[in-house]
């Protein structure tokens, strides 16, 4: 459908995985009795340096010119493996290593948290504005290191002077496509749920009160008119919710007041990323129902996911010991646990690749699934379409 | 506000509704006893036909398969049937063109290609709203504005494009053919765009533009005509009561919170049902005021669905007796009879 989504996937979703990134690097930088229960051997030196170090490379990644270059062309976008893998090689962008169970969580949460922001935005143009507090928030990330700054400031001008002049109607099919992607997604989050915004069966909560949408008026109004446009009649209805006058528009500036508080940082340190995972319960008419007929798009994809992934660096750490692993779990036990009680369908099939320009990088992107591997290996059964993507990756 | 519709037996799908517009659509089988219904779920169909006495269900879904197998598939905007006087047909419409089938999804009689560019350009490509027009044509809207027309023979697969419309200049959302079955209405057809453009119009060997509403900037994602009444929902959640020929504005409701995605009006009664990404429906009743002939619309019901973006509302009847409605990530069928 709309051409013009895959940027405002890729930058919320990128924008969820920093604001958790941030907050478990900050979490297991604390020296108490309880955070040392999650401090694993390797991160027991973890200082406020290494985490501004991961967020910068990590972002400087994210930004790369030719990498956004692919990004901004119009075009499709890609099934939901493609993406994980550009976000599997997004997360492994620094010295910091995640496992196959931490990442398949880290991956939920973005999804999720991103989906509940498509869902929720009042009017589908203020995605644009949710799209804005993610790039202020990653703006503030990078605020003391000028270089990256000004790389994420030109993505912010690329996206202000294609999306500000999108109709409603555009925008509107920008939604329905997101919502495509997101679609029979009902991973419970705790932090979703502990906000009384997401169900126990997985779906978010819609409220029929508050302020309506910028431009949209209170229901319960009928006016007539006559031929001669004078008003005959005006009559009021029950509408059935309770809505009140909408507050101003946010701003569709590089800087101001958003007014949405969709996508800004949910997480701090007293509020923690965890997640139940649907896929523990028994439940499983909540899973993801995983679309079983062939995709013939495959093979056009994976051409436009090569191209795009050539643009993606992956940092080579300066040091020479093995880097540091964050856990998305509270115990390293959890995290063994959460990789076997996965349920199949849940699984991303990760794409294995292996497709580097150099024998240093291949070594390095060699250690990365080398990590995935360790951490119990249900994980990548390479398909055919994983194949078929190495080879293609292989050839360049 | 007394009960005035309740909720029966849901009729469960293969797969979820996609938020798309009017992503719903229901044909009545009176001879059969039989009710089909569509729900749209990314590049599938999902088809159910549902006997009366609701013991029987049987389910079908179809692919957007393209005229040439080797394209990619591509993602459905809209299934909806055309009732002709001689013939049924389903028409699904997509990224890649138009299709249509016979009413049980059997079998394919027509292929219609959309120009589509090697390269995707900003400008995305698809065709949406679809309306049968009196004796034999099915017009179809395109994302570039274009309405194109199609001649439906009575019988067989013979059927041709016979005209393009170029009026509009922003994406079709939707299209309705007057649906009250009298003669007397001079207006067969209203398109409207994503700019809320209204073009009604005259149908014929040349079909021939009635009159052009201008928007307001605002998406009208759903239209209907009814008596000469163009009814227009919009991305405001308005509803707008237009007389077709002259464009003069009779009604104006501040109906929902959100987006609307669905109207349909039962042509016998002039009952009128809204839904909207609010996660409610509600029912209207639209009458023709005998003196100075203009419409009037009071509210009736409203009915809400819990923690749903509706996206597809449908009556089952030509009395509003019964209605069905779907919305994004339910995979179910929603029934309301009336009390």
């Amino acid at each position: 459908m709309s051409t013009r989504t895959l940027p405002l996937l890729f930058i919320n979703l990128g924008g969820e995985m920093l604001y958790i990134l941030d907050q478990r690097l900050r979490a297991q930088n604390i020296p108490s009795d309880k955070a040392k229960k999650v401090f694993v051997a390797t991160v027991a030196e973890w200082i406020e340096e290494d985490r501004k170090r991961v967020m910068n490379d990590i972002i400087t990644t994210m930004f790369n010119k030719k990498f956004l270059e692919e990004l901004f062309k119009p075009q499709e976008l890609y099934s939901k493996k493609a993406l994980r893998t550009v976000f599997d090689r997004l997360a492994h962008a620094s010295i910091m290593r995640l496992n196959q169970a931490s990442m398949d969580k880290l991956y939920d949460l973005m999804t999720m948290a991103f989906k509940y922001q498509v869902l929720l935005c009042p009017r589908p143009k203020d995605i644009l504005l949710v799209t804005f507090n993610h790039m202020d928030a990653i703006k503030d990330f990078v605020r003391d290191t000028p270089s990256i700054l000004s790389q994420v400031d030109e993505t912010y001008r690329q996206l202000l002077e294609i999306y500000t002049s999108l109709s409603g109607g555009e925008f509107q099919l920008i939604r329905q496509t997101l919502l495509i992607f997101f679609q029979d997604m009902h991973i419970r989050v705790s932090i979703f749920l502990k906000d009384k915004v997401q169900n126990s069966n997985g779906r978010f909560v819609l409220p029929t009160s508050g302020p309506v949408p910028y431009g949209t008026q209170t229901p319960g109004l009928i006016r007539m008119f006559s031929c001669s446009g004078e008003e005959i009649k005006r009559v009021q209805f029950r509408d059935g919710g309770n809505y009140t006058a909408a507050l101003r528009e946010g701003s569709f500036e590089l800087f101001g007041d958003r007014v949405t508080k969709l996508g800004t940082n949910m997480y701090s340190v007293s509020r923690p990323v965890e997640t139940h995972m649907s896929g523990t319960s028994k439940n499983s008419s909540q899973h993801t129902k995983v679309n079983t007929l062939p995709n013939p798009l495959a093979k056009e994809e994976l051409n436009l996911l090569a191209k795009l992934m050539g643009g993606l660096e992956v940092q080579k750490p300066s040091h020479t010991d093995s880097g540091f692993r964050v856990n998305l779990f509270a115990t390293d036990e959890e995290e063994e646990e959460a990789l076997i009680t996965r349920p199949e369908e849940l699984s991303y099939e990760v794409i294995n690749i292996q497709a580097t320009k150099d024998k240093q990088a291949n070594a390095e992107l060699a250690k990365i699934m080398g990590e995935f591997t360790e951490a119990g290996d249900s994980s990548p059964s390479s398909s055919s379409k994983g194949d078929d993507l190495l080879a293609m990756m292989d050839g360049l | 506000m007394a009960k005035m519709y309740h909720k029966e037996k849901s009729i469960q799908i293969k797969s979820s509704a996609s938020a798309l517009y009017n992503n719903l659509s229901v044909l009545r089988i009176a001879p059969r006893c039989l009710t089909y219904f569509t729900v749209v779920h990314a590049n599938v169909v999902n088809m159910v036909s549902a006997s009366w006495d609701g013991l029987n269900y049987s389910h079908r879904q179809l692919q957007s398969k393209e005229g040439n197998v080797a394209t990619s598939s591509s993602l459905i905007m809209q299934a909806a049937w055309c009732v002709l006087p001689s013939r049924d047909l389903l028409v699904l419409t997509s990224q890649k063109g138009i299709q249509m089938y016979e009413s049980d999804g059997s079998i394919m009689v027509y292929w219609h290609a959309l120009d589509t560019p090697e390269t995707p350009t900003a400008q995305a490509v698809f065709a949406r709203g679809i309306a049968a027009v009196r004796d034999k044509y099915i017009c179809v809207g395109v994302s570039s504005g274009s309405v194109l027309v199609f001649d439906v023979p009575s019988k067989g697969s013979n059927i041709t494009l016979s005209e393009v419309l170029e009026e509009h200049t922003e994406p079709i959302t939707d299209m309705a053919s007057e649906c009250s079955g009298s003669m007397e209405c001079i207006a067969d057809l209203v398109s409207a765009d994503d700019s809320g453009t209204l073009c009604v119009w005259k149908s014929g060997g040349d079909f021939q533009l009635l009159n052009k509403i201008p928007g307001f900037d605002t998406s009208c994602s759903s239209v209907k005509l009814w008596k000469g009444t163009v009814i227009a929902g919009y991305g405001t959640g308005q509803i707008r009561l237009y007389e077709g020929v002259t464009g003069i504005l009779h009604a104006e409701v501040n109906a929902h919170a959100r987006w609307i995605y669905s109207l349909d009006i039962a042509p016998f009664t002039g009952l009128l049902l809204s839904a909207a990404e609010d996660s409610l429906v509600r029912v209207w009743h639209l009458t023709i005021s005998p003196e100075t002939n203009n419409v009037e619309i009071e509210h009736l019901y409203n009915e809400c669905v819990t923690d749903s973006q509706i996206c597809g509302a449908k009556f089952c009847d030509g009395d509003g007796y019964a209605f069905a409605v779907t919305g994004y990530d339910l995979s179910e069928i929603i029934r309301y009879t009336q009390a």
